[in-house]
């Protein structure tokens, strides 16, 4: 199991060819309290970059972007029922969708935990 | 706006005492304001059950002066200013000619002057205005070092009282002078959250005390811009470049109210004309507010439609409200869709909503009225 982040503060979590996406916790803490939360359906294919979920605190709206490309395979029913769950285990409970990865290849431009939490600090 | 990007942004006399309470930061009216200490929602819930406090010292607080200063104001406002007792406050709105609102304030009489709190954001612009067009004589100064603390919340009287002694005898939109914490000050019983609450004029030099006064109880916490936004918005309060603007009308606004009995009946600010003509007629559009289904907040700039998908409006302030825990929001629609029940159709990033039309006000004021 490898995990994986990007600097739109996603992350993705691999094992084997499946992908677990969601918003680091640097995001929830940027974005305040969530309050709605909307994941892609089962099947739907997405391509690297695309605007992929939606997630909405008090404050603002915000697009999650699908770190690479795949079909998503599942999506997380909790974050719709209980949006607040993202800003208190953004990294675990949390996350947004699974994903079939297309290519692993596109995982090679990602940063790992220590340097994205690295990077976090010069924010 | 009077606001323009590469304007370097002012402080608040408290920033510090912000930035040490884990504020953050962030540039509104072209000051570097506190949007939130421990979060929104938390916040705003704390305002509604407790007590907030507010730094709203951005906002511009002036003294118009002059012989006949309350028939002065009246030939831009079209609130009853001759009749207003003295330390009372009337929500009003500086007009243009052709009767669009320039902002809306809050004006006291006190004595022969007025007490006028504008907009931050608009105050330049104002004070400009009211020197250029009020009548030759009129003499309108900006007390640019007075600072301005908001206390609101059903516990705001009794964390008060102790601390300023007879501001609990104070009605709603009445003020006076009392000391608070050993400092001089303007209270009046008011504020922008539709609860109970104060606004307190201090000198920006000992706001500081004032503010620590204040937070030493244990029933006060301090309230950014993001929960002052959203406690307005359920309590149906417009807010400036947003749900009002040179292009909106009173009448337009919903804010009927702030037209006085005897100005309709004589008339003679800016804009009466078209204004009188709008209450005898209805308006065009009509400021309404909307509760909208499902969980995602709907925001200002959405497009609203009717049953036919005819574009009928758009949304001027739109959010999540935390007391009812649904997405809320309010707009301007074709006058005839504006009766509370209809059924809105908005748009917002391609995505269709379905809204209910309800009165303004989300949440019941609870104002301490007189007699009350």
């Amino acid at each position: 199991m490898s995990l994986y982040f990007t600097k739109e503060h996603e992350w993705i979590r691999v094992e084997g060819d499946t992908a677990t996406v969601g918003i680091s916790q640097h995001a929830q803490g940027a974005l305040g309290d969530i309050v709605f939360a909307e994941a892609p359906e089962p099947g739907k294919t997405l391509n690297k970059g695309q605007e992929a979920a939606v997630v909405e605190s008090v404050k603002a709206a915000s697009d999650v972007y699908a770190p690479v490309s795949g079909e998503v395979v599942e999506a997380n029913p909790a974050i719709a029922d209980d949006p607040s769950i993202i800003n208190s285990d953004p990294e675990g409970e949390g996350w947004f969708f699974k994903l079939r990865l297309a290519d692993q290849g596109e995982l090679e431009g990602l940063m790992d935990e220590p340097a994205y939490r690295a990077w976090c600090e010069t924010l | 706006m009077a606001d323009v990007a590469d304007t370097p942004l002012a402080t608040l006399p408290l920033d510090t005492w912000h930035r040490a309470r884990g504020a953050r930061m962030v540039p509104f009216a072209g000051y570097l304001m506190p949007v939130q200490y421990e979060g929104i929602m938390a916040e705003h819930l704390w305002t509604r059950q407790s007590a907030g406090l507010f730094d709203v010292s951005h906002m511009g607080q002036l003294v118009v002066s002059g012989p006949d200063a309350d028939a002065a104001l009246e030939t831009l406002l079209p609130g009853d200013l001759k009749g207003l007792k003295d330390g009372r406050l009337r929500y009003s709105l500086l007009l243009n000619e052709a009767g669009g609102i320039v902002d809306d304030l809050m004006a006291t009489r006190q004595g022969e002057t007025f007490y006028v709190v504008v907009n931050g954001a608009t105050k330049h612009g104002d004070i400009e205005q009211l020197r250029s067009r009020l009548p030759q004589g009129t003499v309108v100064d900006y007390l640019e070092s007075q600072a301005l603390l908001a206390l609101q919340g059903p516990r705001a009287a009794e964390v008060l009282e102790p601390l300023a002694p007879g501001v609990s005898e104070l009605t709603f939109m009445q003020g006076g002078r009392f000391t608070i914490a050993g400092v001089d000050a303007w209270i009046s019983r008011s504020g922008y959250t539709g609860e109970d609450g104060f606004e307190i004029s201090v000198p920006a030099s000992v706001v500081e005390q004032v503010a620590d006064a204040l937070l030493a109880s244990e029933f006060v916490k301090p309230i950014g811009l993001g929960a002052r936004d959203s406690l307005r918005l359920e309590a149906g309060l417009p807010l400036y470049g947003h749900d009002l603007d040179e292009q909106t009308t009173p009448v337009m606004a919903d804010l009927g109210f702030a037209i006085s009995k005897r100005r309709r009946a004589e008339g003679g600010f800016a804009g009466a004309e078209r204004i009188m003509s709008e209450l005898e007629n209805g308006p065009v559009q009509k400021r309404v507010g909307f509760v909208v289904e499902g969980r995602q907040p709907v925001r200002e700039g959405a497009r609203i439609f009717d049953g036919e998908g005819n574009e009928v409006g758009r949304v001027t302030s739109g959010g999540f409200s935390p007391s009812l825990q649904k997405p809320i929001g309010m707009g301007y629609v074709a006058a005839a869709l504006a009766q509370p029940g209809g059924a809105l159709t908005l748009e917002q990033r391609g995505k269709l909503f379905t809204a209910t039309v309800t009165p303004t006000s989300f949440v019941p004021h609870r104002y301490h009225r007189k007699g009350a």
